[in-house]
């Protein structure tokens, strides 16, 4: 069991860590960019809100299979497939989470508001200044927000993960999957505490991130 | 040594701008007129924040003409917003710092600047617990942190009560009587004008009405 719940925790994690930073870029674009077709890239980047997480994982074990192009690419460094893999589950929950990551930042970007940053701008802050030292910081409910829910919701999928990782003991297994597996063996017990310690981290995640929020978004003395 | 601004531009449907002026780079160089005259959409242009056709010409260095356009973080100017010109998320000191690290080398002091301005029992404080009045004088302050070859400032008075408003303008008196940057004050005071500038231009419905020494 500790083996499932380290890997359940190392996928959220790195994941969260990884999302934040692909997405960052991409919420500060949607948040700033004047282009009338950037609302067809954020409805791409929302498509895993409304898509079957069977879906996504098909295509995702598709894409990491020896088969295809991706991997064939990287068959000169020696990789040939990443389907059934920690790797490949990363890669899974990366396209999953993308829009839990990618709405609370635009959200957050898009209430910075033009006045901070032209005052820096004045002040001799540089674009990349602006975004680290005004944005960032001004968006940092969006970060907080952002990070609990990738992290919780990556805690949570089953469907892509079972798709790219196959629940292999030892290697692809995670919390969701086990449960899975013990139902289907016909072992509730274990299951329902599972489930229960899953239904409880959830709330717990939600719970903080809403009294947290609450506490950052109050001025200070 | 002078500002020159060339602008024309259709600002908005109902509004267009039209303009060319030339005054001294030194003293204080009222900006006059009533609400919708061009006050502010010049400043913004001066200061990179905004971009429109013509030129821009301060001491003989272009900032901007068809084909060039300094960015604002580059044009060293000081910039004192109508209605808060604060870094939310950082305190008075952490605001004054942000505009001196990023400064160059000038005239003038961090200390020097928070005594003149009367705000060394602010500096702990975040811009939402400040009064207009406060504010507007940490902006101050904070906008002559950068060292700032041009002072830009749009209605700083506006939004204050009476005594802050009275309180202020005794303080800018004075200070731009010691300091050696030229300034473009945005008003549509003729009160305080007398008061402050050494030259108006007068902005009426996107053109330069007239270009005065102030009596």
């Amino acid at each position: 069991m500790n083996q499932v719940i380290a890997t359940t925790v190392e996928l959220a994690g790195v994941t969260t860590v990884l999302l934040l930073l692909i997405a960052t870029p991409l919420a500060w674009w949607l948040a700033r960019s004047r282009r009338w077709w950037k609302e067809i890239v954020a409805a791409v980047a929302a498509l895993p809100l409304v898509l079957p997480p069977t879906v996504i994982g098909f295509y995702v074990l598709i894409a990491l299979g020896p088969a295809s192009p991706l991997m064939t690419l990287l068959h000169p460094f020696g990789v040939r497939t990443l389907a059934f893999t920690f790797e490949g589950l990363v890669i899974g929950s990366l396209f999953y989470s993308l829009p839990f990551a990618v709405q609370p930042l635009r959200t957050a970007f898009e209430g910075v508001g033009d006045r901070p940053l032209e005052l820096a701008a004045t002040m001799g802050a540089g674009p990349f200044d602006r975004f680290a030292t005004v944005a960032v910081p001004l968006a940092r409910r969006g970060f907080l927000s952002a990070a609990v829910l990738v992290f919780a919701h990556t805690v949570g999928e089953f469907g892509v993960v079972l798709m790219v990782g196959g629940g292999i003991p030892g290697r692809t297994e995670v919390l969701s999957t086990r449960i899975y597996s013990l139902v289907e063996s016909m072992q509730f017990g274990v299951a329902h505490r599972i489930a229960a310690a899953l239904v409880a981290f959830a709330f717990v995640a939600l719970l903080g991130l809403l009294l947290v929020d609450r506490r950052i978004g109050l001025p200070r003395p | 040594m002078t500002i020159a601004v060339t602008l024309i531009a259709c600002v908005t449907d109902a509004f267009a701008l039209d303009i060319a002026f030339e005054v001294p780079s030194a003293g204080v160089t009222a900006l006059l007129g009533p609400s919708g005259a061009g006050k502010t959409t010049v400043l913004r242009a001066l200061a990179g924040l905004d971009r429109y056709d013509g030129t821009i010409i301060i001491d003989g260095e272009v900032w901007q003409d068809a084909t060039r356009f300094v960015p604002p973080h580059r044009r060293r100017v000081g910039y004192v917003a109508q209605g808060g010109s604060l870094l939310p998320h950082l305190t008075v000191a952490g605001n004054l710092d942000y505009a001196t690290r990023r400064a160059r080398a000038g005239p003038f002091r961090r200390d020097d600047l928070i005594e003149r301005t009367g705000i060394v029992h602010l500096l702990d404080r975040v811009p939402a617990r400040l009064s207009s009045g406060e504010a507007q004088r940490v902006a101050i302050a904070r906008a002559l942190s950068g060292q700032p070859r041009l002072l830009l400032m749009d209605e700083p008075l506006a939004n204050l009560d009476v005594a802050a408003r009275t309180q202020l303008l005794a303080a800018l008196v004075d200070l731009f009587a010691e300091i050696a940057v030229p300034v473009l004050y945005v008003t549509h005071d003729a009160a305080e004008v007398e008061r402050i500038a050494a030259r108006t231009v007068n902005l009426c419905a996107g053109r330069v009405v007239s270009n005065v020494i102030a009596v």
